[in-house]
């Protein structure tokens, strides 16, 4: 076998911006409300780590870099602007780099849109997700549907040519004709990039309370599919090519920064919270983003190690990673990283994967089959 | 000579209800009589297991010599057995008590008797034994020493005018129940130049020693070099140590005597040589009859104990053989099980014993364990004529080849304020008791005696009994035989396959409900899978309840990106161990807790 890790020239770089306007009830992302005092000292961190990184990974390209939140559309133009500037000033960023910035409508005005792409930015990412403003507030988003629409066009105005439009479904109170009409409009826009995510609900929120005090709330796992199968098979009607679980893309359009994640190759992370995988190891920084500012300011660095990631654990994450791709893995990919068969490894688990019809060989790829697309947890638990 | 030796000994046993006192009251009187400070003794002394100490039982009898000079001016030494004071170790007791001539009774001055003390007091009076009463925690608020004193005569028929009113637990008036174990009890007799018999009334297995002896000389002498012989078992050992007991250890001596109380350890390997009861004499010079009422005690209650990691069978079993070590009443042989693979069949005394060892193997021995539901035995006879026993459903003969099915039936009592009694008749009926007598202790308080099938109370009937009367009523209960009855065997099919683990054998009366209840349990313990499961309970082909676990439709994480991984990936071993502590049963995947829940039928 080779080197556990995949030492790649390009990596992606992620910024974290740990701050909102309001927090979604169904939220569990390090995102503080309230703490915009905090900003100005925030970026500045930022701007330290990625000079001290920079000067670190000298031999590092970067090819996407992402800007993500929390509502990292809470920063105006000129915060942004300057961020990037570091960022080009101290990296070695790709040309024709993927640059994003996760976005919620209500944040979002004509002449920060305008900033944002001047700065750099390529490609908007928008939190719609339902167009029904009941549904909206219910799951405690400060903007409505129409604020939306204003903002997209907004932005296509701007000259961003690459936007992605976030959706979730399975939503408490959502119904399948709530959810085909949000489809039907947001394929009426036109965007590059949609990404369909069933609600999770996670421990702590305040979601996770309103359902635990009335379990009518959930909705069943036969809706929530029916929602699932339906955006699949709308989606691909529409010319969007269904590229991982919850991700879908006109052709050329596939979000590369995440494509790094689901190649299980490697990105850079800063920010509070933020997380890297570099030169065969994870480590996450400090959450809290006063105590990030501090240990910055004080160290240098805010992050710990969570773990060097070796041969086998790489083999692992490759496998749940890349089986999240409807493409899947191939196999001739996996011996040139690793040196090794894939069949000498888990040829038994895949045959068995494949007669509980979970799991499917096309065009020598290795990939989930539909059912294995409900149901991916139980393939990936056979490769962890 | 021996007179004036044997003046100076008693021995007695302490006698009491769970929680009455009778540990703290040993603690006392080892403190008392200055074999320990008080800074050497840890609690409750005479309890060597934890289980024992947890669960306030006694489960192996212990024994120790102490030293009291008395009142009068003498010296006079002491050997205090404590015995199990539990129903399965009847028999241990009964030896026990043997090995005495007298016992302390004591009874909670603000409980009364309860059906354990009467058990275990007629159990002395069989035996013989002068019976000391005294009533402990006379300091609590709501004692009422004259009130159990006048109980003790009115349902024993002992004089307790002179009982000591005592507190074991601050120590008062502990020096009055020294003074009368010497005036009142006893001392022992026996012709010491008579050939040997000792009374083997427990025994534990040690490593370096072989197996330790503890006996009750009752006639004739033993010293090392003697050539034994174990008057029922026919075996013969040499001698190569007698001695007395001190709490905690063993003081090596010359020899034992009639009427001492001590051990011998001879090189026997394995405590099945050493049964209790037993008679030890010598070889060359024996005694021309053994003591009475030797038996081998056979186990009543039976299930399978399988290791839940496969890979744990050698290591279960090495564990059960060193726990058989010191327990003869364990026993064990190898079987397998579709479902749960290699294991045994384990023999217990009763559900007690069958907690104890199952505790213990977890505990001391690290292993986690399938158990699956316990049997009693039952004789079968079948159409050709041929009876069998059968312990396990799984050997239960197909319906059409049973002419006639037997299960064995116990005499319970049950002691309870008179309050309960209707729960107690309900709760009795339910298990298809045989109501046989009532009678008044006192004004508030009954003995209820029933007939039941044991396979009735061997699941949960002392749970079921303490939670319809508020924890007051005590159980006791001996086996009287076996009845002829309907029985069946109740099966459980998964996704159409029988799952061999989880068959039971029940009244055909109760098949109806119990099938019902058990498919619910399993419904709720099964987790959903990738494919609609439908669970049945049927006897033979009939189908007479059904359950199903519905197909999971998603398990799927919507989101991972860059700060998730270590994250999902950390969800996704949780997953990962859950599935490891599944057993595939055919195409299901079955938690162990699933075979467990089984049993817990009532909650």
């Amino acid at each position: 076998m080779k080197e556990g890790f995949f030492v790649s020239h390009e990596i992606g770089l992620y910024v974290h911006i740990p701050f909102c306007k309001a927090k979604c009830y169904y939220c569990d992302f390090n995102s503080y409300p309230g703490l915009d005092s905090l900003i100005p000292e925030y970026i500045n961190a930022l701007k330290t780590e990625i000079e001290i990184y920079a000067g670190k990974l000298k031999d590092k390209k970067i090819s996407t870099i992402y800007i993500g939140g929390g509502t990292p559309s809470i920063l105006d133009g000129a915060s942004i602007d300057s961020l990037l500037k570091v960022i080009f000033r101290n990296f070695s960023v790709c040309k024709d780099a993927e640059i994003t910035i996760e976005s919620n409508p209500g944040t979002l005005d004509s002449s920060k849109l305008h900033a944002y792409h001047s700065a750099g930015i390529n490609r908007l990412s928008i939190g719609l997700q339902s167009w029904q403003d009941r549904l909206l507030k219910s799951i405690g988003r400060i903007h409505t549907a129409n604020d939306f629409i204003v903002n997209f066009n907004e932005a296509r105005n701007a000259g961003f040519m690459n936007i992605n439009i976030d959706l979730m479904f399975g939503l408490p109170g959502q119904t399948m004709e709530d959810w085909m009409s949000t489809l039907q409009n947001v394929i009426s826009l036109k965007p590059e990039h949609i990404s369909c995510y069933s609600l999770k609900v996670e421990e702590g929120t305040p979601m996770d309370k309103l359902i635990q005090e009335d379990e009518s709330l959930a909705i069943p796992e036969e809706l929530d599919r029916m929602m699932y199968h339906h955006v699949v098979r709308e989606l691909k009607k529409s010319g969007y090519r269904h590229y991982e679980i919850s991700n879908f893309a006109l052709s050329g359009f596939e979000s590369r920064h995440n494509m790094i994640y689901w190649n299980a190759c490697e990105y850079l992370g800063v920010g509070a919270g933020s997380h890297s995988y570099i030169l065969g190891e994870r480590f996450g920084n400090e959450e809290s983003p006063s105590e990030y500012i501090n240990k910055i300011n004080l160290k240098g660095s805010a992050s710990y190690s969570e773990g060097i990631i070796d041969t086998m654990e790489s083999i692992k994450e490759y496998m749940i990673l890349g089986l999240r791709l409807i493409d899947g893995i191939s196999p001739e990919h996996f011996e040139k990283r690793y040196g090794i068969n894939i069949y000498e490894l888990y040829g038994e688990k895949i045959e068995e994967l494949k007669s509980r019809g979970l799991l499917k060989t096309e065009d020598n790829r290795i990939c989930l089959t539909e059912t294995g697309l409900d149901l991916a947890n139980q393939v990936f638990v056979e490769f962890i | 000579m021996a007179g004036e030796r044997q003046n100076r000994i008693r021995n007695f046993c302490i006698i009491a209800h769970i929680d009455h006192g009778k540990s703290t009251l040993a603690d006392r009187i080892l403190e008392k009589t200055g074999v320990l400070t008080e800074r050497e003794m840890e609690e409750q002394v005479l309890d060597n297991m934890d289980i024992e100490r947890e669960r306030g039982i006694t489960i192996k009898a212990q024994a120790v010599r102490l030293v009291y000079k008395a009142g009068d001016g003498n010296e006079y030494i002491f050997n205090l057995i404590d015995t199990p004071g539990h129903v399965d170790f009847n028999y241990e007791v009964s030896k026990s008590l043997a090995a005495c001539e007298g016992a302390v009774l004591v009874v909670d001055a603000t409980q009364g008797i309860e059906a354990q003390t009467l058990a275990n007091v007629y159990l002395a009076i069989e035996q013989n034994l002068e019976i000391l009463p005294v009533i402990n925690k006379i300091d609590l608020p709501s004692a009422r020493p004259d009130y159990v004193k006048k109980e003790i005569e009115d349902v024993i028929g002992l004089d307790a005018q002179d009982a000591p009113l005592i507190s074991a637990k601050n120590g008062i008036n502990i020096e009055s129940v020294l003074e009368q174990i010497v005036s009142k009890l006893p001392p022992p007799s026996g012709d010491e130049e008579a050939p040997l018999k000792a009374l083997i009334f427990d025994s534990f297995y040690d490593s370096y020693k072989g197996v330790i002896v503890y006996i009750r000389v009752k006639e004739g002498r033993v010293r090392v070099g003697d050539r034994i012989l174990m008057m029922n078992t026919k075996k013969e050992f040499d001698v190569t140590e007698v001695g007395y007991f001190k709490p905690g250890g063993l003081i090596p001596g010359n020899e034992l005597l009639a009427g001492e109380v001590g051990y011998i350890a001879a090189a026997i390997k394995n405590v099945k040589y050493t049964r209790v009861g037993d008679t030890i004499t010598l070889a060359d010079n024996p005694a021309s009859e053994a003591l009475p009422g030797y038996k081998k005690v056979n186990p009543m209650v039976f299930c399978g104990i399988y290791p839940a990691d496969g890979a744990k069978y050698q290591d279960l079993r090495d564990a059960l053989e060193k726990l058989q070590l010191n327990d003869a009443s364990l026993v064990f042989e190898p079987e397998s099980s579709v479902a749960l693979g290699f294991g045994f069949r384990c023999g217990f005394l009763g559900l007690l014993h069958m907690e104890v060892i199952q505790e213990r193997l977890e505990r001391e021995y690290d292993l986690d364990l399938v158990t699956t539901a316990p049997s009693v035995i039952y004789y079968i006879t079948k159409t050709s004529g041929e009876v069998v026993r059968v312990d396990n459903p799984v050997n239960m003969p197909p319906t059409t080849e049973i002419l006639k099915t037997e299960e064995p039936i116990v005499k319970v009592s049950i002691m309870t304020p008179a309050e309960f009694i209707g729960n107690i008749m309900e709760l009795a009926q339910d298990r298809r008791g045989v109501f046989k007598d009532m009678s008044y202790i006192d004004e508030s308080r009954v003995m209820l005696t029933y007939e039941i099938p044991l396979n009735e109370i061997i699941y949960d009937f002392f749970d079921a009994l303490k939670s319809r009367t508020r924890g007051y009523a005590s159980l006791d209960y001996e086996l009287i035989g076996y009845k002829e009855s309907d029985l069946v065997k109740l099966d459980i099919l998964l996704n159409s396959e029988l799952v061999d683990a989880l068959s039971i054998i029940v009244h055909k009366d109760k098949a109806y409900a119990k099938g019902r209840r058990i498919a619910e349990k399993l419904k709720e313990a099964i987790p959903r899978q990738q494919f609609e499961i439908p669970i049945q309970a049927c006897i033979g082909q009939k189908i007479i309840a059904r359950e199903t676990v519905k197909a999971y439709r998603k398990d799927v994480l919507a989101k991972c990106y860059g700060g998730d991984i270590t994250r999902k990936k950390k969800l996704l071993e949780k997953q990962k161990e859950g599935k490891k502590r599944m057993r595939q049963v055919g195409s299901v995947e079955v938690p162990q807790e699933a075979f467990m829940s089984v049993l817990k039928l009532d909650t």
